[in-house]
Protein backbone atom coordinates (compact mmCIF):
# COMPACT_ATOMS: atom_id res chain seq x y z
CA UNK A 1 0.00 0.00 0.00
CA UNK A 2 2.90 2.62 1.02
CA UNK A 3 4.66 1.46 -2.40
CA UNK A 4 1.51 2.43 -4.20
CA UNK A 5 0.89 5.55 -2.64
CA UNK A 6 4.77 6.26 -2.93
CA UNK A 7 3.95 6.09 -6.81
CA UNK A 8 0.77 8.24 -7.16
CA UNK A 9 2.83 10.68 -5.02
CA UNK A 10 5.58 10.95 -7.41
CA UNK A 11 3.00 10.76 -10.31
CA UNK A 12 0.95 13.77 -8.84
CA UNK A 13 3.86 15.69 -8.09
CA UNK A 14 5.69 15.52 -11.90
CA UNK A 15 1.97 16.62 -12.80
CA UNK A 16 1.80 19.62 -10.85
CA UNK A 17 5.27 20.65 -10.38
CA UNK A 18 4.90 23.53 -12.78
CA UNK A 19 2.28 25.30 -10.90
CA UNK A 20 3.34 23.91 -7.15
CA UNK A 21 6.01 23.27 -5.17
CA UNK A 22 6.37 20.45 -3.63
CA UNK A 23 6.42 21.66 -0.12
CA UNK A 24 2.82 23.52 -0.61
CA UNK A 25 0.72 20.29 -0.05
CA UNK A 26 0.93 18.35 2.27
CA UNK A 27 1.72 14.53 1.30
CA UNK A 28 -1.75 12.54 2.62
CA UNK A 29 -3.78 15.32 0.76
CA UNK A 30 -2.28 14.69 -2.60
CA UNK A 31 -2.54 10.95 -1.49
CA UNK A 32 -6.25 11.30 -1.72
CA UNK A 33 -6.09 13.80 -4.28
CA UNK A 34 -4.59 10.88 -6.43
CA UNK A 35 -6.77 8.37 -5.19
CA UNK A 36 -9.92 10.25 -6.01
CA UNK A 37 -8.32 10.91 -9.41
CA UNK A 38 -8.28 7.25 -9.79
CA UNK A 39 -11.66 6.77 -8.90
CA UNK A 40 -13.17 8.28 -12.18
CA UNK A 41 -11.77 5.59 -14.04
CA UNK A 42 -13.52 2.82 -12.38
CA UNK A 43 -16.93 1.93 -12.94
CA UNK A 44 -17.93 2.91 -10.07
CA UNK A 45 -21.79 2.79 -9.00
CA UNK A 46 -21.53 5.53 -6.38
CA UNK A 47 -20.21 8.08 -8.29
CA UNK A 48 -22.45 11.00 -9.59
CA UNK A 49 -24.02 9.85 -12.41
CA UNK A 50 -23.31 13.01 -14.01
CA UNK A 51 -22.89 12.69 -18.21
CA UNK A 52 -19.06 12.75 -19.22
CA UNK A 53 -18.33 15.94 -20.98
CA UNK A 54 -17.92 16.74 -24.58
CA UNK A 55 -14.28 17.21 -24.34
CA UNK A 56 -13.97 13.88 -22.71
CA UNK A 57 -15.86 12.14 -25.56
CA UNK A 58 -13.98 13.85 -28.56
CA UNK A 59 -11.20 12.14 -27.07
CA UNK A 60 -12.60 8.42 -27.16
CA UNK A 61 -14.44 9.00 -30.22
CA UNK A 62 -10.94 9.18 -31.64
CA UNK A 63 -8.69 6.23 -30.15
CA UNK A 64 -9.29 4.10 -32.39
CA UNK A 65 -10.34 4.64 -36.35
CA UNK A 66 -13.63 2.39 -35.42
CA UNK A 67 -15.44 3.58 -31.88
CA UNK A 68 -18.25 2.06 -30.89
CA UNK A 69 -20.43 2.50 -27.12
CA UNK A 70 -22.24 -0.96 -26.70
CA UNK A 71 -23.78 -2.84 -24.29
CA UNK A 72 -21.59 -5.26 -22.49
CA UNK A 73 -18.21 -6.32 -24.54
CA UNK A 74 -17.27 -7.84 -28.14
CA UNK A 75 -17.10 -11.15 -26.15
CA UNK A 76 -20.94 -11.15 -24.81
CA UNK A 77 -22.87 -8.23 -25.75
CA UNK A 78 -25.58 -8.07 -23.37
CA UNK A 79 -28.24 -6.83 -25.89
CA UNK A 80 -29.21 -7.60 -29.51
CA UNK A 81 -28.38 -4.71 -31.36
CA UNK A 82 -25.03 -4.46 -29.83
CA UNK A 83 -24.61 -8.24 -30.45
CA UNK A 84 -25.39 -7.47 -34.22
CA UNK A 85 -22.85 -4.32 -34.82
CA UNK A 86 -20.07 -6.98 -33.24
CA UNK A 87 -21.05 -9.62 -35.63
CA UNK A 88 -20.82 -6.81 -38.86
CA UNK A 89 -17.59 -5.58 -37.54
CA UNK A 90 -16.07 -9.15 -37.34
CA UNK A 91 -17.15 -10.09 -40.58
CA UNK A 92 -15.54 -7.02 -42.41
CA UNK A 93 -12.36 -7.81 -40.00
CA UNK A 94 -12.11 -4.35 -38.04
CA UNK A 95 -10.23 -3.76 -35.55
CA UNK A 96 -12.01 -1.18 -33.06
CA UNK A 97 -12.36 -0.37 -29.33
CA UNK A 98 -15.60 -0.94 -27.49
CA UNK A 99 -16.80 0.93 -24.55
CA UNK A 100 -19.14 -0.58 -22.45
CA UNK A 101 -22.19 1.99 -21.44
CA UNK A 102 -23.50 -0.37 -18.68
CA UNK A 103 -20.52 -0.13 -16.59
CA UNK A 104 -20.49 3.47 -16.90
CA UNK A 105 -24.18 5.35 -16.36
CA UNK A 106 -22.52 8.86 -16.95
CA UNK A 107 -20.52 7.83 -20.06
CA UNK A 108 -23.87 6.44 -21.59
CA UNK A 109 -25.72 9.25 -21.03
CA UNK A 110 -22.71 11.15 -22.29
CA UNK A 111 -22.50 9.66 -25.66
CA UNK A 112 -26.18 10.26 -26.08
CA UNK A 113 -26.20 13.77 -25.18
CA UNK A 114 -22.88 13.95 -27.73
CA UNK A 115 -24.65 12.77 -30.24
CA UNK A 116 -27.98 13.56 -29.74
CA UNK A 117 -28.92 9.93 -30.34
CA UNK A 118 -31.34 8.46 -28.12
CA UNK A 119 -29.79 4.92 -28.44
CA UNK A 120 -27.01 2.41 -27.66
CA UNK A 121 -25.05 0.81 -29.41
CA UNK A 122 -23.38 3.89 -31.45
CA UNK A 123 -20.84 3.93 -34.21
CA UNK A 124 -18.10 6.03 -35.09
CA UNK A 125 -15.77 6.15 -37.83
CA UNK A 126 -12.49 8.51 -37.78
CA UNK A 127 -14.39 10.37 -34.80
CA UNK A 128 -17.45 10.66 -36.76
CA UNK A 129 -21.03 10.04 -35.74
CA UNK A 130 -22.07 7.10 -37.70
CA UNK A 131 -25.08 5.69 -36.39
CA UNK A 132 -26.56 3.00 -34.51
CA UNK A 133 -27.68 -0.55 -35.44
CA UNK A 134 -29.98 -0.19 -37.94
CA UNK A 135 -27.47 2.08 -40.08
CA UNK A 136 -25.04 -0.09 -39.78
CA UNK A 137 -27.18 -3.05 -40.98
CA UNK A 138 -28.04 -0.81 -43.92
CA UNK A 139 -24.24 0.19 -44.75
CA UNK A 140 -23.47 -3.09 -44.62
CA UNK A 141 -25.91 -4.68 -47.15
CA UNK A 142 -25.53 -1.64 -49.38
CA UNK A 143 -21.72 -1.62 -49.46
CA UNK A 144 -21.12 1.26 -47.99
CA UNK A 145 -19.56 0.11 -45.18
CA UNK A 146 -17.26 -0.78 -47.32
CA UNK A 147 -16.42 2.03 -48.63
CA UNK A 148 -16.63 4.14 -45.52
CA UNK A 149 -13.70 1.94 -43.96
CA UNK A 150 -12.08 2.44 -47.16
CA UNK A 151 -11.52 5.99 -46.90
CA UNK A 152 -10.13 5.47 -43.51
CA UNK A 153 -7.51 2.91 -44.42
CA UNK A 154 -9.51 -0.09 -43.34
CA UNK A 155 -9.89 -3.16 -46.23
CA UNK A 156 -12.25 -4.64 -45.28
CA UNK A 157 -12.37 -8.73 -44.98
CA UNK A 158 -15.39 -8.71 -47.49
CA UNK A 159 -13.70 -6.38 -49.92
CA UNK A 160 -10.56 -9.07 -49.77
CA UNK A 161 -12.59 -12.04 -50.53
CA UNK A 162 -14.65 -10.16 -53.42
CA UNK A 163 -11.49 -9.19 -54.81
CA UNK A 164 -9.39 -12.69 -54.68
CA UNK A 165 -12.56 -13.67 -56.39
CA UNK A 166 -12.82 -11.36 -59.15
CA UNK A 167 -9.26 -11.92 -59.61
CA UNK A 168 -10.10 -15.82 -59.96
CA UNK A 169 -12.84 -15.19 -62.75
CA UNK A 170 -13.26 -12.15 -64.98
CA UNK A 171 -13.42 -8.02 -63.94
CA UNK A 172 -16.32 -7.35 -63.83
CA UNK A 173 -16.71 -3.68 -62.31
CA UNK A 174 -19.77 -2.64 -60.68
CA UNK A 175 -21.27 1.04 -62.20
CA UNK B 1 -44.41 -0.52 -18.88
CA UNK B 2 -44.53 1.29 -22.37
CA UNK B 3 -48.08 2.79 -22.88
CA UNK B 4 -47.18 2.89 -26.82
CA UNK B 5 -49.05 0.54 -29.78
CA UNK B 6 -48.07 0.18 -33.11
CA UNK B 7 -51.19 2.52 -34.29
CA UNK B 8 -50.07 5.72 -32.36
CA UNK B 9 -46.97 5.55 -33.74
CA UNK B 10 -47.69 4.82 -37.00
CA UNK B 11 -50.46 8.21 -36.33
CA UNK B 12 -47.20 10.22 -35.03
CA UNK B 13 -45.29 9.19 -37.74
CA UNK B 14 -47.82 9.77 -40.52
CA UNK B 15 -48.86 13.61 -38.60
CA UNK B 16 -44.79 14.19 -38.05
CA UNK B 17 -42.98 13.33 -41.54
CA UNK B 18 -46.03 13.44 -43.87
CA UNK B 19 -45.26 9.82 -45.10
CA UNK B 20 -46.33 8.40 -47.89
CA UNK B 21 -46.82 4.82 -46.51
CA UNK B 22 -45.71 3.61 -42.54
CA UNK B 23 -45.52 0.08 -41.03
CA UNK B 24 -44.61 -0.39 -37.69
CA UNK B 25 -44.61 -3.75 -35.97
CA UNK B 26 -45.05 -4.18 -32.59
CA UNK B 27 -42.31 -7.08 -31.28
CA UNK B 28 -43.00 -7.06 -28.50
CA UNK B 29 -45.55 -9.51 -28.31
CA UNK B 30 -47.70 -6.01 -26.51
CA UNK B 31 -46.22 -5.21 -24.11
CA UNK B 32 -45.05 -1.96 -25.82
CA UNK B 33 -41.32 -2.09 -25.75
CA UNK B 34 -39.73 -3.53 -28.70
CA UNK B 35 -40.95 -2.33 -32.14
CA UNK B 36 -39.84 -2.33 -35.51
CA UNK B 37 -40.56 0.42 -38.38
CA UNK B 38 -40.61 0.95 -42.31
CA UNK B 39 -41.25 4.62 -43.01
CA UNK B 40 -41.29 6.53 -45.73
CA UNK B 41 -41.56 10.10 -47.05
CA UNK B 42 -40.98 12.58 -49.23
CA UNK B 43 -38.87 14.37 -45.89
CA UNK B 44 -36.08 11.85 -46.77
CA UNK B 45 -35.18 13.21 -49.86
CA UNK B 46 -31.36 14.21 -50.29
CA UNK B 47 -30.91 13.45 -46.84
CA UNK B 48 -28.48 10.57 -45.71
CA UNK B 49 -29.31 8.00 -43.62
CA UNK B 50 -28.13 9.50 -40.62
CA UNK B 51 -30.12 12.44 -41.16
CA UNK B 52 -32.98 10.46 -41.89
CA UNK B 53 -32.79 8.35 -38.88
CA UNK B 54 -32.38 12.12 -37.35
CA UNK B 55 -36.15 13.17 -38.32
CA UNK B 56 -37.57 9.98 -37.22
CA UNK B 57 -36.04 9.63 -33.96
CA UNK B 58 -37.25 13.79 -33.40
CA UNK B 59 -40.97 12.85 -34.30
CA UNK B 60 -41.04 9.99 -31.81
CA UNK B 61 -38.36 11.59 -29.17
CA UNK B 62 -40.84 11.22 -26.60
CA UNK B 63 -42.05 7.65 -27.25
CA UNK B 64 -38.03 7.05 -27.93
CA UNK B 65 -37.97 7.29 -23.73
CA UNK B 66 -39.90 4.55 -22.99
CA UNK B 67 -39.11 2.57 -26.01
CA UNK B 68 -36.65 -0.30 -25.06
CA UNK B 69 -35.86 -1.44 -28.75
CA UNK B 70 -37.24 0.60 -32.06
CA UNK B 71 -35.70 -0.26 -35.06
CA UNK B 72 -35.98 1.72 -38.56
CA UNK B 73 -35.74 1.22 -42.34
CA UNK B 74 -37.02 4.70 -43.72
CA UNK B 75 -36.95 5.54 -47.59
CA UNK B 76 -37.63 8.10 -50.09
CA UNK B 77 -40.79 7.09 -52.28
CA UNK B 78 -38.11 6.28 -55.30
CA UNK B 79 -36.06 3.98 -52.89
CA UNK B 80 -39.13 2.88 -51.92
CA UNK B 81 -39.94 1.58 -55.01
CA UNK B 82 -36.96 -0.56 -55.32
CA UNK B 83 -37.65 -2.00 -52.36
CA UNK B 84 -41.10 -2.60 -51.97
CA UNK B 85 -41.71 -5.74 -53.66
CA UNK B 86 -39.79 -7.65 -51.81
CA UNK B 87 -40.46 -6.12 -48.61
CA UNK B 88 -44.21 -5.31 -48.76
CA UNK B 89 -45.81 -6.62 -45.60
CA UNK B 90 -49.42 -7.59 -45.45
CA UNK B 91 -52.08 -4.66 -44.81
Amino acid sequence: MNRICQSLLRQSYAGAAHHMRPAAASPAATALKSLSALRFYSADAAAPPAAVDKATLDKLVRTNKVVIFMKGNPQQPRCGFSNAVVQILRMHGVQYDAHDVLQNEALRQGVKDYTDWPTIPQVFIDGEFVGGCDILLQMHQSGDLIEELKKVGIVSELLKAEESKKAAGSKEEAK
Amino acid sequence: MSQFNAMTLVHKLKEQLNTQYVNVEDESDGCGAKFSATIVSEQFVGKSLLEKHRLVNKALAEELKEIHAFSQKTYTPEEWEKVKPQEEPEE
